[in-house]
């Protein structure tokens, strides 16, 4: 039986893993290297590498940092972060990546996402949106949260699917960072407009959280998490074993 | 020494890194007359089976591979590079594979029920066959270990030579041996399925 993913993601900027809240406020966590390793030992499913740098000295430093963890750990890798054109694909899969997650690029250039599946496969390309409540609706922010794209959420995440995306990642801005728990209506209507996994972000605050999250939106495939994770707040075999005590199919 | 055969398809990195780690050394190799002098090899894959196999006979490593495996020499493909050793696939066309193992690849979509995503993609768990049990690149692995998988293709048509299952609506095909007992293939990969995954490279390295 195909089990439930938990996620760590780690932020880096200029070689360190860093986590704020609600996007503002980065405070400094840890090697990307170490923490990584931890993770995997601990029983992580897959981890995500977010490059936050802008700078081109730091976007050298964030691949070489990806590359010494693909030598070290042997799960699944997936890189997001300033991820704008095919040669940015081809920077970080030939540096370990299995997965390259896009978000203001595809909003900037629509023709990325069916390009990159083009050549690298749908399972390679994964549409990652930070969304937000805009009165009734929601809405696909870009620029790490800063710029409302006006794009209606479930809209654009549906037409990345149908474009080539072959994996979801639903960023709840309204969520993150606060700890209250994940967006379960915002995922549960993603979930219901799509049909690739769906991985839900933002939110998570206790072990609780990711058991709802499980039971109330059972199509959603992962959990995705950083600073309960980082500081130590949740440990992930704990996690897994309250999971899977709970009921929920994971790897063990 | 195991030599990793380069035919253009797919990411070499965490393969090559995976069996660093363990201690074994690789090569990466495009040349037909080393691959069919090679102790062990392992043909890897990600994309379409159509464009792979035209790629392994232009490039004349296919036949080298196949003289290779008929000598005896260890032999394991990954992912695409398993539905390879199959005689056919039926991804978008009908296309020819090497035919080291009889059967040939389908959608996954023909046997699991609706409403199961497709890739199916994300860890899960072994049941080893009999002949899986007595498998020695399965030395250090037992059912109910998890691996890897991403595909939307399966073998079929090959019972007498599955090694493991995993259970997807269905179960599917999740790992091979050949008659001769030389040549092996795993749906999933060894290479992102943590500590099983090594343990399977390890023993295919110790062969």
């Amino acid at each position: 039986m195909k089990k439930k993913r938990i996620i760590p993601c780690l932020d880096v900027r200029d070689g360190r893993v860093v986590k704020g809240v609600n996007f503002k406020n980065l405070g400094d966590v840890d090697s990307p290297v170490s923490l990584a390793a931890k993770y995997s030992d601990a029983g992580a499913d897959e981890l995500v590498f977010y490059d936050i740098t802008a700078s081109a000295e730091g976007r050298k430093i964030f691949t070489d940092i990806l590359a010494e963890a693909a030598r070290n750990v042997f799960i699944p890798l997936t890189v997001g972060g300033g991820i704008s054109s095919l040669s940015d694909f081809e920077r970080v899969l030939n540096c370990g990546a299995d997965k390259v997650s896009v978000n203001s690029g595809a909003i900037r250039d629509p023709s990325l996402i069916p390009e990159a599946a083009k050549r690298y496969g749908d399972q390679c390309v994964v549409i990652s949106a930070d969304v937000k409540r805009v009165g009734d609706g929601y809405r696909v922010f870009a620029k790490g949260g800063r710029e409302d794209t006006g794009l209606e959420a479930i809209e654009w995440i549906r037409r990345c699917v149908g474009s080539g995306a072959g994996e979801v990642v639903v960023n709840s801005m309204d969520a993150d960072g606060v700890k209250g728990g994940f967006d379960l209506p915002l995922l549960t209507l993603v979930c219901g407009a799509v049909s690739v996994p769906v991985i839900a972000s933002g939110g998570a605050g206790t072990v609780q959280h990711f058991i709802d999250l499980f039971r109330k939106v059972p199509d959603v495939d992962a959990g995705l998490a950083a600073s309960v994770f980082h500081f130590g707040e949740i440990e992930i075999r704990d996690l897994k074993r309250d999971l899977s005590a709970a009921g929920v199919p994971v790897r063990i | 020494m195991v030599t990793i055969i380069d035919y253009g398809v797919g990411n070499l990195f965490s393969l090559v890194s995976s069996f660093a780690y363990i201690g074994e050394e690789t090569k990466i190799e495009s040349d037909p007359d080393a691959v069919r002098r090679a102790e062990k090899l392992v043909l890897p894959g990600v994309g379409a089976f159509g464009d792979a196999a035209e790629k392994l006979r232009a490039t004349g490593l296919g036949e080298a591979v196949t003289e290779a495996a008929g000598r005896g020499a260890p032999l394991l493909g990954i992912c695409l590079g398993m539905q390879l050793l199959f005689e056919k696939s039926y991804e978008y066309g009908e296309h020819r594979g090497l035919g080291l193992i009889k059967g040939e690849i389908r959608p996954i979509a023909d046997v699991i029920p609706e409403g199961y995503l497709i890739p199916h993609m994300g860890w899960n768990d072994l049941v080893l066959t009999g002949l899986g049990e007595r498998c020695p690149i399965f030395k250090n692995t037992k059912t109910g270990d998890h691996v890897y998988f991403v595909h939307s293709f399966y073998a079929a048509g090959c019972e007498s030579n599955v090694a493991a299952t995993a259970e997807y609506g269905a179960p599917l095909t999740a790992a091979v041996m050949s008659d001769g007992e030389n040549v092996f293939g795993t749906q999933f990969h060894p290479e992102k399925s943590g500590d099983v995954g090594l343990g399977m490279l390890r023993a295919f390295a110790e062969l």
